[in-house]
């Protein structure tokens, strides 16, 4: 969809890679030269220190898409397809460096997150309220993302900064459109696709709407967030507690 | 009975594709005898069944489903009924023009440790006499018969081992078969060559990048020549008037890294005007000196003559991958007027010689460096079009940035030699449009806005249409001289391919290979 203009240099992986099955670049000048390239390519989506953002936490001690050196070789150098994750035009042994740097973000963070995880479920499920958007497993809303599995992609400090303040950064599939037809017509909701000449989106009530843009007197789109900001919603205990109980949040295994 | 063998002999004769036809190829604007419709680099078709009164009525006539699921680049050539198709990686196959059926296929066997940067692709084939020309992701050319896809020569052009390949459409020019090569990510020594059409051997080389000794060694710093890579990858152009053969190079290797090879690094990024019959270069033009952002000159040179400065000239138009787009005087290569086409932010400028004015700081850094245009450029292989009768240079012009990584650089045979990288610019809203350019001036007469940047090229018909698409699945078609949509068709897929069109019984037909397939359409 929008990043695929970006994945042009990559496309598919060849049929057979020559891949040794370990990381041959480990070395302590590897890691070093994999953290610079990891800041310079990699933090601005995963953070600086591998605790999630735009992109995955890679602060786990497994990475559950590239459980092996190969797999995880293959997502740098190829993106992940229908994410964001773009490839890279890394020669071997830079791939090879950032892999180990990755790699070794798990082994530094792996702490468990402070809190009780017990109450932060009855915060979730009572005074946030964050079923009514929100997805976990098969309980809960569509309006947002599915908080099933967040603890295994998004770091606590990550998930922290979100919940307090979710306008901060606004994931672009949750671009909020709001459209003016030319007869008289208004339309609210998510953003689902768009080209050139129609958009497609999803409104509160889950109802979906197609547009063609000739039909469309005007059209403000803007990455925003319906979610509240729940920095005074919440005290800072239930904060904390709700972040613990989303970092235990692993999805079904 | 003499008259009888006349006959008989004659008409074998008679279905030839001559040098004579593709020369005059728009003498019989119902076939699409070379990659871009002409030697001139026009695409553009002088039919005009299709036109801005009916487009809006054009449905599919049938579409073709390759089983390949790499990107689908090729242009159909089309002669006397038979439309000659490559598929990825290196197939052939002859379909009625009519109903889309098969007549026959080509399907080489293809080893698994091809070495590419960007896709197993194929941009097209080309015909002469009565064979079928098809370059190879293994680094063959092979000749097939057009009557049953038979082989009958096949010749190693390179070693695909050291990151080698061919994707471009092969041109045919008198008896000669010119191909380029691709591998500008692999540090390779990039060449231009020409093939005797009939028996395959090797009629002469131009090498993009020195050998020790030569003089263009000079703008190489040490030995950094070894992998200058300046790769051939785009079909150029042919003047039989100046009997010049008109061919991009692509970018320097290793790409962003240019600590490794200070000085201008000739020939890369270069428009090269060759003698098509010994391959002797009479100008050069270099685009981009010393290009650090990886905008190979790879796109498809413009032939036309039109009066610049006050004077009737011999002009060739190059919408380039560096947001320039530039005039030169074909004879003799000079620069006569180049301008932005696109954002671009790496040059205050181009000189009186044409040498851009670069801005400093752009180059790559290890913390990343943002320019426009981004690394696929404000234009790149896919084609432009000419149309005689708007006086229009048309144009899919990519709006985008990209951050740009300088790493290290150590060159070994067939790995990447890229020396850094690139990313999307965080948060920018890319997008695209095509843009009808005046040619002389580069004034935008008009643009059509697109969602995102388009990566397919663009067709212009004496029907007063242009035909392109978009990243989003849509074929589409314009009002050539207004630039309003007039069409579109939804056809599910990735758009990496140029649009031609052609004659089958006497109707018109538009093709464009979309997806993983190739779709013709019509008006019923």
């Amino acid at each position: 969809m929008f990043w695929l203009a970006t994945l042009l240099l990559f496309q598919t992986p060849p049929p057979v890679l020559d891949l040794p099955a370990r990381n041959p670049h480990t070395t302590s000048a590897d890691l070093a030269d994999g953290k610079q390239l990891y800041q310079g390519r990699c933090a601005g989506c995963h953070g600086p220190e591998g605790s999630g953002g735009k992109g995955a936490n890679l602060a786990v001690p497994v990475l559950p898409r590239a459980a092996d050196d190969r797999s995880l070789y293959r997502i740098i150098r190829y993106g992940l397809p229908d994410t964001e994750m773009p490839g890279s035009l890394m020669d071997a042994r830079e791939i090879w460096q950032t892999a180990a740097f990755v790699r070794s973000l798990g082994s530094v963070s792996a702490a468990p997150v402070a809190g009780d995880t017990r109450n932060g479920e009855r915060v979730l499920r009572g005074k946030a309220g964050c079923l009514q958007c929100h997805a976990l497993g098969n309980e809960g809303g569509r309006a947002g993302p599915s908080l099933t599995g967040i603890g295994a992609r998004r770091g606590a400090a990550h998930l922290r900064a979100k919940i307090a303040d979710p306008a901060s950064e606004v994931h672009e599939s949750f671009r909020m459109v709001q459209v003016t037809t030319r007869d008289g017509r208004t339309v609210r909701g998510t953003r689902l696709n768009e080209d050139s000449w129609s958009i497609q989106l999803r409104d509160a009530a889950g109802a979906f709407h197609s547009l063609w843009k000739e039909e469309i007197a005007k059209l403000v789109s803007e990455r925003r967030t319906t979610m509240p900001p729940y920095r005074d919603r919440l005290n800072e205990q239930e904060l904390t507690d709700l972040v613990a109980y989303l970092s235990a949040e692993r999805g079904a295994q | 009975m003499k008259l009888v063998i006349a006959f008989f002999v004659g008409l074998p004769l008679l279905a030839q594709v001559t040098h004579e036809r593709l020369l005059n190829a728009e003498k019989e604007p119902g076939n699409w005898l070379t990659y871009s419709g002409n030697f001139a680099g026009h695409r553009f078709s002088p039919l005009q069944q299709i036109n801005d009164t009916n487009a809006s009525q054009l449905q599919p006539a049938w579409v073709y489903q390759s089983n390949s699921l790499q990107k689908f680049e090729t242009t159909p050539i089309v002669v006397d009924g038979v439309m000659y198709i490559s598929e990825a990686p290196s197939h052939v196959t002859a379909l009625d023009t009519k109903t889309g059926r098969p007549l026959w296929k080509y399907r080489r066997p293809m080893a698994d440790d091809i070495r590419v940067c960007c896709g197993q692709v194929n941009r097209g084939v080309a015909v002469l006499g009565d064979l079928v020309y098809v370059g190879t992701i293994d680094a063959h050319l092979v000749a097939l018969d057009a009557k049953t896809g038979a082989v009958r020569w096949d010749t190693t052009v390179a070693d695909y081992r050291a990151g080698l390949s061919i994707t471009v459409a092969p041109l045919a020019v008198k008896d000669k078969i010119v191909v380029g090569i691709a591998g500008g990510e692999y540090g390779i020594r990039g060449f231009l060559d020409a093939y005797d059409a009939k028996t395959g051997k090797l009629a002469w080389r131009f090498w993009t990048v020195p050998a020790a000794g030569d003089p263009e060694a000079k703008t190489w710093a040490g030995e950094s020549y070894k992998n200058g890579s300046a790769a051939t990858w785009v079909t150029g152009a042919y003047d039989p008037e100046t009997n010049l053969l008109y061919w991009g190079t692509g970018n320097p290797g290793p790409d962003w890294n240019g600590e490794v090879r200070a000085g201008d690094n000739l020939y890369s990024d270069c428009l090269l005007a060759l003698d098509v019959d010994t391959g002797k270069l009479k100008w050069y033009f270099q685009f981009t000196p010393h290009d650090v952002h990886d905008w190979d000159a790879t796109e498809v040179p413009v032939l036309i003559d039109a009066e610049i400065r006050g004077q009737k000239r011999k002009l060739v138009l190059f919408p380039n991958r560096n947001a320039f787009s530039y005039v030169l005087d074909r004879t003799t290569g000079q620069f006569l007027m180049g301008r932005p086409y696109a954002k671009q932010t790496w040059a205050t400028g181009l000189d009186d010689s044409g040498r851009p004015i670069r801005v400093a700081g752009t180059s790559p850094t290890v913390a990343g460096t943002r320019v426009w245009p981004s690394v696929a450029g404000a234009n790149n292989w896919y084609s432009p079009s000419f149309s005689p009768k708007t006086g229009l240079l048309y144009v899919a012009a990519r709006e985008a940035g990209s951050v740009y990584f300088f790493g290290k650089a150590d060159f070994k045979a067939g790995e990447q030699y890229n020396g850094g990288g690139f990313r999307s610019i965080p948060g920018e809203e890319e997008w695209g449009a095509i843009r009808a350019l005046k040619p002389t001036t580069g004034e935008v007469a008009w643009e059509h806005r697109l969602f995102t940047p388009p990566y397919a090229g663009v067709l212009s018909t004496a029907g007063n249409l242009v035909f392109g698409a978009t990243n989003e699945g849509q074929i589409f078609a314009l009002n050539a001289a207004t630039g309003k949509l007039l069409w579109r068709f939804q056809g599910g897929g990735l758009v990496r391919s140029n649009p031609m069109s052609y004659l089958s019984e006497g109707k018109q037909y538009v093709a464009m290979a979309l997806g993983n397939s190739l779709y013709v359409f019509h008006v019923r």
